[in-house]
């Protein structure tokens, strides 16, 4: 194609000050939405001082598993691991939304609940715990909750192989 | 241990309810799914006396499954319910049974075909799933300043057309739950009539694939105007008529009024959106809150309860369908000329008539095709106010041509978990106006 667009530059620092920080912790903004990366230590700590500010909703809480693009840009400081947990909270009082970006390690992929701040979370990490695998600690029910209880793997994961696969219903071995 | 715990526990579900003599404070807290931010002594207190339960050694209660196949669970939801008599002590909704890995499916399909894949997740309002993943990719493009007016306002058109449908609907089926069977009649005719002018635009009555990134598949059919002018006219008057036969109605005001009450403290914590949230007194809708499209440009009002209840959430719907209708006639004064898509090359795909002639065009066609277009590497989350709530859509982009993750977080799969702590205490009668006034779709519960 001729006239091909030239792929912008990295979009995580566009319009954010270098070193911005908000609860000690690297604010960037993402096509102009603030994203602020939450060490997992702090994570339970941060959304609650979010929740001190009036961040009293959270919306979204999800996953990516980062196996095949691992050298995606992130600030300085923070070590890319392969699992990545997004949180959106909003403050329906300011009208804001802010997007925490938390890394968990594969070989420990372990996060605290946020249900005790958040009880609206709780079916939101059931899925992201159904879907790759992600274990929320102290979490009251972590169960699969969209596939079958007795599925193996996790399918959103990235090794999860699709395609021919064995149906894993319970009955279906049975006459 | 009672029986009834024996039977649950051979059924062997993890995902079922737990049996009652398993019943720590915590696991209550979780049913009661936000009786909020409570003390785990005060939820224990709870837990030692189940409300009106004398004695739960004695097999007084019974647990019944509601669904998945089921009437009144609008489609595929499955509910475990305990019960006492006809009281509702416990219900845990169990989900999962119409998943088909849309989000996995999503990670497949080039952009431009994403849309066929997220219009099928909530199949009642299939143009805001459009909507949401075309806003994402467009941000993600760096190309959502540069869509054209005309395409703008269409997608507000057709956004607020479904909303109405999807209310219509709504008033159907909650009028069938109830006991209104020819409200359901009523309710499926206008939708009908609606539907009947998004087959003439855009081919389908549902699963429309007619929002995509870069504006519209295909421009307003000739005659537009009346249709839609047609449809106002013939559903204004329709919606005086509901209100006749069931607003003020006693029947209907007794099984909805007071009925699945919730706080407004509750909602925001269990992130309960759209006509729930509403329903509470709490005034947010994403149109006014956070503008996307031009709702900043058109005037309407945001309908808000002050019961929190069933019947709350009724009168806020119907009223919503009169509030889309004002918009509606707005954007009809209002609606430009011009294009309807983007004239980027990258982006849209050239007119059928240029193929023949250029061989630039052969090859962006050619291109557009067979591996889409690249989209730069990031991510973004982008939210629409849906008939049913916040309805976002988080996009990672490696790069390439194809969503590395596309997540979209869908109102009805966070509002269920209102479930449990409306019913709770209540009559089962009283569950079926509950469910129906939560009104989930589960396609998008599900994904």
């Amino acid at each position: 194609m001729t006239d091909h667009r030239e792929p912008r530059p990295v979009p995580l620092t566009d319009g954010a000050e270098a070193g911005a920080e908000l609860h000690g912790c690297t604010l960037t903004e993402s096509l102009g939405q603030r994203v602020l990366h939450v060490a997992r230590e702090r994570y339970v700590e941060v959304v609650r001082a979010f929740l001190a500010d009036g961040y009293e909703m959270c919306t979204d809480l999800t996953a990516v598993d980062y196996l095949q693009a691992p050298g995606r840009p992130l600030p300085q400081g923070i070590q890319p691991e392969r699992f990545e947990v997004v949180v959106n909270l909003r403050s329906l009082r300011d009208r804001a939304i802010i997007r925490l970006r938390v890394q968990v390690p594969q070989d420990d992929a372990v996060v605290p609940t946020l249900f005790d701040l958040h009880p609206g979370t709780e079916a939101m990490e059931r899925e992201v715990f159904d879907m790759f695998g992600i274990e929320f600690i102290d979490h009251p029910d972590l169960t699969r909750i969209l596939m079958p209880e007795d599925w193996e793997g996790h399918p959103l994961r990235k090794d999860f192989e699709v395609g021919r696969i064995p149906v894993q219903f319970k009955a279906a071995g049975r006459a | 241990m009672t029986t009834l715990d024996s039977a649950i526990r051979d059924s062997n579900e993890e995902q079922g309810l737990k049996p009652r003599s398993e019943l720590t404070a915590r696991e209550l807290m979780r049913e009661v799914g936000a009786v909020l931010r409570m003390s785990e002594a005060d939820a224990a207190k709870l837990a030692d006396q189940p409300q009106q339960v004398q004695d739960p050694d004695e097999d007084q209660t019974m647990i019944l499954n509601m669904g998945p196949q089921h009437p009144s669970t609008h489609g595929v939801l499955r509910l475990m319910l305990e019960l006492q008599g006809e009281t509702v002590l416990r219900c845990k909704p169990i989900i999962g049974y119409l998943h088909t890995g849309m989000e996995k499916t999503g990670e497949t399909l080039t952009y431009q075909q994403g849309p066929t894949n997220v219009t099928r997740m909530d199949y009642v309002s299939p143009f805001f799933n459009e909507l949401v993943f075309s806003m994402a990719t467009e941000k993600l493009l760096g190309i959502h300043e540069e869509i054209p007016e005309r395409a703008t306002w269409i997608r507000m058109l057709m956004c607020e057309l479904n909303r109405m449908s999807s209310h219509l609907l709504f008033l159907a089926t909650n009028g069938m739950d109830l006991g209104a069977v020819s409200m359901m009649i009523y309710g499926w005719r206008e939708r009908e009539e609606v539907l009947r002018f998004f087959q003439k635009v855009t081919g389908l009555r549902m699963n429309h694939n007619y929002i995509r990134p870069g504006g519209v598949a295909a421009d307003l059919t000739a005659g537009w105007r009346d249709d839609v002018l047609g449809l106002c006219d013939a559903i204004g008057p329709r919606l005086e008529e509901y209100d006749t036969l069931m607003t003020g109605q006693p029947i209907w005001r007794d099984r909805l009024q007071g009925v699945g009450v919730i706080t407004a403290q509750e909602a925001i914590a269990l992130a309960a959106t759209g006509p729930i949230l509403r329903s509470a007194g709490v005034a947010w809708d994403l149109r006014r809150d956070q503008p996307y499209l031009h709702y900043d440009q058109v005037d309407f009002d945001v309908i808000v309860g002050s019961y929190g209840d069933a019947f709350d959430r009724y009168a806020i719907r119907i009223n919503e369908v009169r509030e889309s209708m004002k918009i509606v006639r707005q954007i009809l004064d209002r609606m430009p000329g011009g294009d309807y898509r983007i004239q980027d090359k990258k982006v849209t795909p050239p007119p059928r008539a240029r193929i023949d002639e250029s061989m630039e065009a052969l090859i962006h066609h050619f291109k557009l095709f067979t591996e889409g277009f690249k989209v730069p590497e990031g991510e973004v989350y982008v939210a629409v106010e849906s008939p049913r709530g916040e309805l976002g859509c988080y996009i990672a982009s490696d790069g390439s041509s194809t969503p590395y993750r596309m997540h979209v977080r869908g109102p009805s799969f966070v509002n269920i978990q209102c479930l449990p702590h409306m019913m709770r205490g209540g009559l089962i009668a009283d569950a079926v106006a509950i469910i129906s006034s939560v009104d989930p779709v589960l396609g998008e519960v599900d994904r």
